[in-house]
């Protein structure tokens, strides 16, 4: 009995560190603190690389993940509509290399190029960007606004409600917000949450 | 009567270890099993075969399920519902013994919230639940060996 409860003490215990290890990341209406990522082709890209447009979209995505692979012309139809319209969108995969080889570096450069990628797609080497986002799984969507030299978060979660079939998605949360911020309006939904790949976090 | 006793006694163990094959359900069969208040512990367990972490963890609920009285091992697999004969192909490889459900409900959002709302949404994630009290862990990660049966306990 006694022994049992030292070990569910300590069970909570690094649950507790585990947790508080894991910010539980950003809220819609938070701040974004500036990131700098290496792009495939190699060079830096900044947050305040964006100063000029009226926002972003961050997409945590990655190479292997089914759902990425379903969404990946529905993140590359978002780049092509919004960017012209001061929305562009910028991919991030945060994927340890090591748990997913597929995830790596020289795999994201490859996917890129196949894909003909008009965005960045960079790398979260030290994952320190998903932890400071709260990126969970992939793809996961955040929609920064533009309000004085902040990046403001409107909008967390999916792209859409139907993975499996854009053309069936009825609810498509990612162009109702931008719509929504273009127009001044309040985000109709500002939060979702759907199924995907987990983030594959080095040393757990 | 007694050899009929045995003889389906050993039929049902018999039809217990063989694979299972999964039924396509929708939410409601999730809600059920979270309000029927029953004296087993409720391992819910959500998994898809293209999940490399969830497909790893997968012989600690069949373990579980086997070994543990008390406790009831329902997977839950998120596959499209077009894949329905992977999932069952996929079952029969590994042997998987467990119940096993293909939810079909492809608007995440209107249910994920309703397992859990601390879930994200990735995948694996465990819901381990006693019904009479209410008592509930979620985990959202892949889990370790032993671990289970921490969880268990604390909400027995």
């Amino acid at each position: 009995m006694k022994i049992h409860s030292i070990a569910s003490t300590l069970a909570a215990f690094s649950l507790l560190i585990f947790f508080a290890g894991r910010p539980p990341g950003y809220q819609v209406g938070d701040t974004v603190a500036t990131f700098k990522l290496k792009n495939v082709d190699g060079k830096m890209v900044s947050l305040s690389d964006y100063q000029s447009g009226k926002g972003l979209i961050v997409v945590f995505d990655c190479n292997t993940c089914p759902f990425s692979k379903a969404y990946n012309d529905r993140i590359q139809a978002l780049n092509k509509k919004y960017a012209v319209q001061g929305f562009p969108l910028v991919a991030i995969n945060a994927n340890s290399p090591e748990l997913s080889p597929g995830d790596s570096f020289d795999n994201m450069v490859a996917l890129s190029k196949r894909e003909k990628y008009d965005f960045p797609y960079l790398v979260d080497e030290s994952q320190e960007v998903a932890r400071a986002f709260g990126a969970s799984n992939t793809p996961h969507v955040f929609v920064l606004k533009k309000e004085g030299n902040d990046f403001k978060v409107a909008y967390i979660g999916a792209i859409d409600n139907n993975s499996r079939d854009a053309e069936a998605a009825e609810k498509k949360y990612v162009e109702e917000a931008i719509q929504a911020l273009l127009a001044n309006k309040p985000v109709p939904t500002e939060r979702t949450k759907a199924i995907g790949c987990g983030i594959k976090w080095k040393n757990v | 009567m007694k050899k009929i006793v045995a003889f389906l006694l050993l039929s049902a163990s018999y039809c217990s270890v063989q694979a299972q094959t999964a039924t396509v359900v929708k939410f409601d069969r999730i809600e059920k099993i979270l309000k029927t208040q029953t004296d087993e512990v409720q391992v819910i367990n959500f998994w898809a075969t293209w999940c490399a972490p969830c497909v790893k963890e997968l012989p600690l609920f069949e373990k579980l399920g086997a070994e543990t009285p008390g406790v009831k091992v329902t997977l839950v697999n998120l596959d499209f519902a077009d894949k329905i004969e992977k999932v069952n192909a996929f079952m029969t490889r590994k042997s998987i013994k467990s119940e096993t459900v293909l939810l079909d409900e492809i608007d995440y959002n209107t249910w994920i919230d309703k397992v859990d709302a601390s879930w994200q949404g990735a995948i694996p994630a465990t819901l381990i639940v006693n019904t009479r009290t209410g008592r509930r862990k979620f985990v959202e990660r892949e889990l370790a060996d032993g671990e289970l049966q921490e969880l268990i306990a604390s909400v027995q």
